[in-house]
């Protein structure tokens, strides 16, 4: 069975289309981004994956079923907003993840933290943006999940954030699992990527391997989606 | 361990690249046992997936051989290591009169320039 399936996926809003028949099958064990600029449905498209929209038309299958209290079992979100209390510390957010997901690994999360130096009694209120995108990846890497969904995680952050956050990602995925990274920053994440998915205006307009894709037009990802998108 | 990589061409052609390299240059030595797929892709902060379709090439050009049940190893193969070295010596030379003739110097005055600073080292 397909880890996730989208068939005639549509979304409408406010008498606006969203997102227009998508259909895609991600497979089991890639790295797959998600691009597209700023309002391509992205976002649509990942929160219809989440259960946190409902579709106007088709359906998301994970596993098989319909997303609920399955596929967020196996689906460890990272949105492109955070939903954490920033009144909380970083110890009292990995006590939220271990009560709320059984697949949460609270002696991994440690040792990731670890590595970024940082008090585990601070709040997030109290921390700089990048050290907050950070906390917030590894509490989401932290999971064993099946699927693992990044929207945006590399907005706004600098040059050394961006890399601890793209190794970390690599360094953490559970083997078999696939992970899903939402972005219109191309260049700073292409390399890690075996497949992506252009999307444009709501729809899909390319699925491909990206060593195939580099092969074919002699370009990189960066490059090509920027031919095709121009503004 | 990180590697540079340019983005206009296939990941996985520049990692084949890279691992030649360490294999002529004795880096990874004859005979030598390699890190698993993961591991070693974590190490150089590659996807295992490209890791994985870089040293299947490997294998196919003899470079590299699976022994059943206990991973990958380096060939022991000195005669085929020899003679990539050689290909690999061979495009470099022939990259460096090219360049030298796009300067608009002859393939005599390339070897000389050689000669004189290759020499004096």
């Amino acid at each position: 069975m397909e880890l996730l399936e989208c068939k005639q996926l549509s979304k409408m809003y406010d008498g606006k289309i969203a997102l227009q028949n998508v259909n895609l099958t991600i497979p089991r064990g890639k790295i797959i981004g998600l691009l597209g600029k700023n309002g391509s449905g992205k976002t649509t498209l990942i929160k219809l994956i989440n259960d946190l929209l409902v579709p106007s038309y088709g359906e998301v299958l994970i596993n098989g079923e319909k997303p609920g209290v399955n596929s967020k079992k196996i689906i460890s979100y990272l949105p492109e907003r955070t939903y954490l209390d920033k009144s909380m510390t970083v110890k009292e957010t990995f006590k939220y993840f271990s009560e709320f997901y059984d697949n949460f690994d609270t002696e991994k999360a440690k040792e990731l933290l670890k590595d970024l130096d940082l008090d585990i009694n601070l709040k997030l209120s109290k921390m700089s943006k990048g050290m907050k995108e950070k906390v917030q990846l590894i509490l989401v890497m932290s999971r064993k999940a099946e699927l693992y969904i990044l929207d945006e995680p590399l907005g706004g952050v600098d040059p050394a954030t961006r890399d601890y956050i793209l190794d970390t990602i690599l360094s953490n995925f559970n083997e078999g699992a696939s992970v899903i990274i939402s972005t219109h920053l191309i260049a700073d994440i292409e390399k890690i990527l075996d497949e992506v998915i252009f999307i444009d205006k709501g729809k899909i307009s390319l699925v491909s391997s990206t060593d195939e894709l580099r092969n074919k037009e002699k370009a990189s990802i960066d490059e090509i989606f920027r031919r095709r998108f121009k503004c | 361990m990180e590697l540079v990589f340019d983005n206009d061409r296939p990941i996985y052609l520049q990692l084949v690249e890279y691992l030649k390299l360490y294999i002529v240059s004795g880096k990874l030595q004859p005979g030598e046992r390699l890190l698993s797929v993961r591991e070693f892709a974590l190490q150089i902060q590659v996807n295992p997936n490209t890791m994985q379709k870089a040293l299947a090439e490997l294998e196919n050009e003899g470079l590299i051989y699976t022994e059943r049940t206990n991973g990958k190893y380096v060939t022991k193969n000195q005669e085929l290591i020899n003679k990539i070295k050689k290909e690999l010596a061979v495009e470099k030379v022939n990259k460096y009169l090219s360049d030298m003739e796009n300067l608009g110097i002859s393939k005599k005055e390339a070897i000389k320039y050689l000669q004189e600073i290759g020499g004096e080292i």
